[in-house]
């Protein structure tokens, strides 16, 4: 069996790093790919892997090549001749005509502006958030447990055997075995070989016998030396060190708002949850300590999982300041400012209870914006509305009275869905990073 | 005597490779009389022949973006069933390594044992081109050495300058070998020595001061090693190894950079035989896996099933669409080449008084092992089917042969399959595999060093052919790159 290797269970994925420089690469054409790919997709569907097509440019590979359409002349054989007999002509397809002839010329012209392939979900998700970030985020106190993680620190002469260093623990003991000369198993079986030849010899004079003598106390030696002088002593022996290390956070709290009331149709409904779920996403890929409250409302407020909040129906009056009371109560109760940073995101169809906007806009100019970093208000329209309501100046009433916390307060953001497409545009300005704002 | 076949099942394991390996070796040895390298076969899964795929089917490379490229377009075409994967890779170096798909059922291994184990195998070891132009001794030593060069200049230069200096040499690739002039083979000992000095060098000379000089100065670069392989750096020109005429000459290029064109031209130089011996490689293995696979069966070694497996991949696999066949991509050159070869047995054991007439030297001669093996060790695929390509085939092929100039609106068909072409055929197809035709032919012709630093490059047109306008301004600007000044490119014919 000396001919073959197993290699299958060689690590795979060799072409990662190439792979990886290659993305990065074409990082400016991929990601105008990628926000072209998305637009139009459904946001469930953001979790899949998909093909990405990509203009060549910034990654070609030129090579002098001749180009025989341009001048020239040339000679060339090709197989299964039918009908045709010396001095026949063929007329030349016109290019853009396929067939043989433009096979051809691809392969003398630039022949590849386009380039297509395949890109994994996490890639897809890197790009996208790429320069995405959460507004204003502030390092808060570091709290009681901030994360640790675990860092290579050298070597130590004590540690667990699972840690031994086995490079340095053999360097250690061949340096040891050679300085106090221990004998090989090679040489003590040269001395066996030796002693038996001896002993074999015929007739067994005096000289052998002496030198029987002084092989087997040279043989009892080395096999002393061999014991006292072992193969790994303690002494040898090194382990990897490694300590742990704090890892300053900073966390963050997001509460979700969101309108379920029966003025909401499936379609807005729809479109607040695609909302949400990308917001879901961009947080759990980007922030390890984030977290995420939901919170929907009809005419009364409820905390719910993720779960309940995507996934499951409800209908009823519509009241918007029970959820903004509802935060606030979560806020007070589990989210101190201190240790926090607050943000939060509210989707609605802009109608509630005559007068209550009135009260929310109270709410959130004296107490919720205040502890606030960033409040993202969107409104769910459809698309006649969107069309009446083109200028940011009108609008129902929560809208118009939105407006004005928006005046007073800059970190206070609020944008209009009326169609799919429009989801991915608004998320990346709300959460534009701020150098790339400017 | 029919022996017990070696196995009945699809299903392979490491022992029936094994005895599989050695009916395959004693018929290839004792009956075949092939001189191979000692064989190493490596297993391996689907996902690690895409790796292999996209580093030029080496087992080790330096990294770099294009082959990260590669890798994405073909697993794109793999995943979505455009491709199938080879079911092969095999290695020209010592000892032969070759890599067996996983997924191949038994017959399929033995198949693929004999063709690049043994057929590819001898053919690497004994074709003049790759004795002489080759080492394969030293090759996976010196990738292995590439690759730690280019990874520590990445970590010391960054990863931006040494990509940068890697694509314009990836440019000139086909520009980076000697035709004409066999370069210095030095032995695998004197090969790893140099490395080992260059990295000494680098080692004693990295200083940690360096890092702290500002941006734009550079630590001293290396001292020229004394080199005995190496001229006395006079410029001769015209040159045709463009990359070997930057990394000696240019005036803008520190060491490392010109370590790293020599890499890129050692690569190049190491798979120009290969592009010039297509045909015949493919046939060699393919007569070689045909001839064992079907002595297999005489001996008993091997099933009907398994036998009929092997020639519906074998057919496959030797199949010539015709022209205007929409899966039509140019001649096959498993077919091309194994048609000859096996048309070159048939010649030798019943030739008809045509193949006397054409091929006097051989026709008839009971051994044509002997023939093919004197083909295999002497020829490239121009000169061989120049040499040996006989009016049967041409007939079979149904070869027709085409004249095209660039400002006709029409192809005009100059020979055909008959007693008239066959001469014309023949020779109009071995131009189309002659690797100096075409390329394009590309010199340094003049660079004046003194004055203005201008560096003259000439392309010698044949036949008026021009370069492609677009990609070659797109390659002059790597030149320029790499030589730091003006760089101009003149076309004229070379008649």
């Amino acid at each position: 069996m000396t001919h073959f290797i197993d290699r299958r269970l060689n690590p795979k994925g060799k072409s990662l790093g190439n792979r990886q420089r290659f993305l990065r690469r074409a990082r400016a054409q991929i990601r105008e790919a990628v926000q072209r790919s998305l637009k139009d997709s459904a946001v469930a569907d953001i979790d899949k892997g998909r093909k990405i097509k990509i203009s060549a440019k910034g990654t070609r590979e030129p090579r002098f090549r001749l180009d025989p359409l341009e001048g020239g002349a040339r000679d060339f054989v090709l197989p299964g001749n039918k009908e045709f007999v010396p001095g026949d002509e063929i007329r030349k397809p016109k290019s853009g005509d396929g067939g043989q002839k433009g096979k051809q010329a691809s392969d003398y012209a630039e022949g590849e502006d386009d380039f297509e392939f395949t890109m994994t979900q996490e890639e897809i998700l890197d790009i996208f958030f790429e320069d995405l970030e959460l507004p204003n985020l502030v390092r808060t106190t570091l709290k009681e447990t901030p994360s640790r993680t675990w860092k290579r620190a050298g070597i130590t002469t004590a540690g667990s055997p699972t840690q031994i260093n086995l490079i340095r623990t053999m360097r250690n003991s061949f340096g040891r075995r050679l300085a106090l000369k221990r004998p090989r198993l090679s040489d003590l079986k040269a001395l066996h070989a030796k002693l038996e030849s001896a002993e074999r010899e015929e007739p067994q004079t005096e000289a052998t016998r002496s030198r029987m003598a002084a092989l087997k106390e040279e043989l009892a030696k080395a096999e002393a030396k061999r014991k006292w002088v072992a193969f790994v002593d303690p002494l040898d022996v090194r382990f990897n060190a490694f300590t742990e290390q704090p890892v300053p956070t900073s966390q963050a709290v997001m509460f979700c708002l969101m309108d379920v009331s029966g003025s909401m149709g499936e379609r807005e409904k729809d479109l607040a949850k695609r909302f949400y779920m990308l917001l879901h996403l961009f947080l759990k890929r980007r922030y390890e300590k984030v977290d995420i409250v939901f919170i929907r409302h009809t005419h009364d407020a409820q905390e719910v999982d993720e779960q309940e909040f995507f996934y499951s129906r409800q209908s009823g009056g519509t009241i918007v300041s029970t959820a903004l009371e509802k935060m606030l109560e979560i806020q007070r109760e589990r989210y101190a400012t201190a240790d926090w940073n607050i943000y939060a995101a509210q989707a609605s169809d802009g109608y509630t209870q005559s007068g209550d906007a009135r009260r929310c806009v109270e709410m959130l100019n004296n107490d919720i914006m205040p502890l606030c970093q960033y409040y993202a208000y969107i409104e769910i329209l459809d698309e006649r509305e969107m069309e009446v309501f083109a200028s940011e100046e009108s609008g129902a009433e929560l809208w118009r009275a939105y407006r004005t916390v928006a005046e007073a307060w800059q970190n206070f953001a609020t944008k209009r869905i009326s169609k799919p497409a429009d989801i991915f545009p608004v998320f990346r300005d709300l959460f534009r990073k701020e150098e790339a704002a400017a | 005597m029919r022996a017990a076949p070696l196995f009945t099942e699809a299903e392979w394991d490491f022992a029936t490779l094994d005895r599989a390996y050695k009916a395959i070796e004693e018929i290839a040895r004792e009956e075949l009389k092939l001189d191979v390298y000692p064989n190493q076969i490596e297993v391996i899964s689907s996902e690690q022949m895409l790796d292999a795929y996209s580093s030029l089917a080496m087992p080790l490379m330096y990294n770099h973006w294009s082959f990260g490229k590669l890798f994405a377009r073909e697993e794109t075409l793999y995943r979505s069933g455009y491709s199938a994967l080879a079911y092969e890779i095999v290695i020209n170096s010592n000892p032969c390594i070759s890599y067996l798909l996983e997924e191949n059922t038994m017959p399929m291994q033995a198949l693929v044992i004999a063709h690049a184990a043994f057929g590819h195998n001898h053919f690497f070891k004994n074709n003049y081109l790759f004795r002489q132009w080759t080492n394969a001794e030293g090759i996976l030593d010196y990738l292995a050495f590439a690759k730690g060069y280019v990874a520590a200049c990445d970590e010391r230069y960054g990863r931006d300058e040494v990509e940068a200096i890697l694509d314009s040499a990836h440019a000139l690739m086909d520009q980076g070998v000697f035709r004409y002039s066999r370069p210095p083979r030095p032995s695998r000992e004197r090969v790893l020595e140099k490395h080992r000095k260059r990295r000494e060098y680098e080692a004693e000379a990295y200083s940690e001061l360096w890092r702290t000089l500002p941006a734009g100065i550079e630590p001293p670069s290396a001292p020229p090693i004394p080199d005995p392989e190496d001229d006395d750096g006079e410029m001769k020109l015209p040159e045709e190894n463009l990359l070997y005429f930057l990394e000696k000459h240019s005036p803008a290029l520190k060491a490392w950079q010109r370590e790293t064109l020599r890499i890129v031209r050692t690569l190049a130089q190491y798979f120009y035989p290969q592009k010039q011996t297509k045909v015949m490689n493919e046939g060699c293995a393919t007569f070689v896996h045909h001839a064992i696979m079907n002595r297999l069966y005489d001996k008993g070694y091997i099933t009907e099933g398994a036998l009929l497996e092997f020639l519906h991949s074998h057919t496959s696999v030797v199949y010539q669409p015709e022209f205007d066949d929409k899966r039509y991509s140019g001649i096959n050159p498993y077919a091309l080449g194994y048609g000859m070869m096996a048309d070159l047995k048939r010649i030798c054991e019943a030739p008809t008084p045509e193949d006397r007439d054409w091929f006097p030297a051989f026709a008839g001669n009971a051994d044509y092992m002997a023939v093919l093996k004197d083909a295999w060790a002497n020829y490239r695929d121009e000169s061989f089917i120049e040499q040996f390509l006989s009016p049967k085939l041409i007939r079979d092929f149904r070869l027709f042969a085409l004249h095209d100039k660039a400002e006709d609106a029409a192809y005009s068909v100059s020979a055909i399959h008959n007693e008239d072409g066959y001469r014309a055929v023949r020779s109009s197809l071995a131009k189309q595999y002659d690797i100096g035709i075409a390329e394009a032919n590309i010199q340094v012709v003049a660079a004046d060093l003194k004055a203005d630093r201008r560096l003259v490059l000439q392309h010698r047109m044949h036949r008026g052919i021009p370069l492609h306008e677009k990609t070659k301004n797109l390659v002059l600007a790597h030149v320029e790159r790499l030589w730091g000044h003006d760089v101009g490119l003149e076309e004229i014919e070379a008649g």
